[in-house]
């Protein structure tokens, strides 16, 4: 249980990185936090030719709002989002006081990703660009409808939540890319959100996920609901027919309830030895109900207190 | 190969490793530091946890030479020549170990905890517990330990 050899880069600078990733092909890989790559290495599962360590390039770990409408009165249409650099690692995130203020989704979905030792570590790029389907912060990044930023030969780019999750630990980053920052929309107006999961243990790989997000106009109607699971499909996967259900409605239990059948009738999981289908059907129904119960609770909340703001 | 140079607990250390080197293997192998356990090598057990800049990370899951320029605590910097640590003393103190295997790995979660702004609860001292697996004592008495040391 032991790494095959490869070779090592470390570079200082993202333009370096970008470089070795483009001489290395298919045969490169990134390391940041190293939390699932390591592993992967240990047991051989992946035996790349050449590292690319990304932890000594400097600016990559920034926590911080950006975009318009930050004042007072700002348009219509306008978003702020928390930008997470590639290699601030989970643990901070966890605890950073931007980011319950902006997204308190993401400190509450960090606390069950692994253990305190691997969210050391760890890092919320690593875990998107990872892409396991049983990932917390896919499936978070998904049901707020955020972005990643890549750098590679041709330049920097963006690619939307809906389109960066393609398969089984695959996104669609090209060859010679690099994750550098995640974009979170911020909350912002009667906007809320909730999350759920059931995991043999605390910390442990989740039998199912469900993230939601929910957004209400002036009258208390949703306005847009976004809902993910993570678990029980090859990639964490949006559930666009519970967003549908939900439009217009004023997030009552029978809608609540349509939502959460909508979304058992999107997944087919597969058995596992310790959860059977059929259980990972019954709780993706249970736990879409429960995240979307939490984000209407959240962004009436909202409501109540500022409202439209 | 590759040159590096690691702080551990306190004594500076210059050595050349191959890239693949585990930390663990590093600490084990080549300074001799047999207190790190390794169990599964992938980072679920918990026994190989230690220290990386005051920051409790799992030593199989980090390359040697990722650590070049960082300090390292293990279980060996714990007991001073005034004796065993609190921490290990209460471990002592509660049957808060059997085999011993998963102990330092505990120690060092337990040592990063102390270092927070305390005091943890005793749902807290378990929900951290739950990084560390041990086969043999049960949980109760490693626990009551923490709890003694960390918790209110």
């Amino acid at each position: 249980m032991k790494p095959a050899p490869f070779r090592y880069e470390r570079p200082s600078s993202l333009e370096e990185a970008l470089r070795a990733l483009e001489e290395a092909g298919d045969e490169g890989r990134v390391l940041a936090g190293g939390q699932s790559l390591v592993p992967m290495l240990n047991m051989r599962l992946a035996a790349p030719s050449v590292l690319v360590d990304v932890n000594a390039i400097s600016g990559l770990d920034e926590i911080a709002t950006e975009g318009e409408g930050e004042a007072e009165g700002e348009g219509e249409g306008d978003r702020r989002y928390l930008v997470v650099g590639a290699l601030a690692r989970q643990r901070t995130l966890e605890r950073s006081a931007l980011a319950a203020s902006c997204c308190p989704v993401l400190p509450e979905c960090l606390s069950v990703v692994g253990h305190v030792p691997t969210r050391n570590r760890g890092t919320v790029g690593g875990s998107i660009a990872h892409a396991d389907p049983a990932g917390e912060l896919p499936v978070a990044l998904l049901a707020l409808g955020g972005e990643v930023e890549v750098a590679g030969p041709d330049g920097v780019r963006r690619i939307g939540a809906d389109d960066l999750f393609v398969g089984f630990l695959t996104t669609s980053l090209g060859a010679g890319e690099m994750l550098v920052r995640c974009r979170f929309p911020a909350r912002r107006g009667a906007v809320g959100s909730g999350f759920a999961e059931v995991a043999p243990r605390h910390g442990d790989f989740a039998f199912a996920i469900a993230c939601a997000s929910v957004a209400l106009d002036e009258s208390g109607r949703i306005a847009g609901a976004r809902l993910a699971l993570g678990a029980v499909a090859d990639r964490p996967l949006l559930v666009p027919a519970a967003g549908d259900v939900l439009g217009g409605s004023r997030g009552a239990e029978p809608a609540l309830r349509a939502a959460a059948a909508a979304a058992q009738a999107a997944v087919d999981p597969a058995d596992s030895l310790h959860a059977p289908a059929g259980y990972r059907r019954h709780l993706v129904g249970v736990l879409a109900g429960r995240a979307l119960r939490q984000a209407v609770a959240k962004a009436s909340e909202q409501l109540t207190k500022g409202g439209s703001r | 190969m590759r040159r590096i140079e690691v702080d551990v607990n306190g004594s500076r250390h210059v050595r050349h490793v191959d890239e693949r080197r585990l930390l663990s293997d590093f600490l084990r192998h080549d300074l001799g530091l047999r207190g790190t356990k390794v169990g599964c090598e992938h980072g679920v057990c918990g026994a190989c946890t230690v220290l990386l800049d005051g920051a409790a990370v799992r030593s199989c899951l980090l390359l040697a030479v990722q650590v070049d320029g960082c300090r390292v605590d293990t279980v060996e910097g714990l007991a001073g020549p005034e004796g065993l640590h609190p921490l290990q003393e209460a471990l002592h103190r509660h049957h808060g170990l059997q085999c011993g295997y998963c102990t330092a790995g505990i120690l060092m979660t337990a040592v990063e905890m102390a270092g927070e702004a305390g005091p943890h609860s005793v749902e807290e001292i378990k929900q951290r517990l739950s990084g560390h697996i041990c086969r043999c004592t049960g949980y109760a008495g490693i626990v009551a330990a923490l709890s003694e040391v960390v918790g209110s």
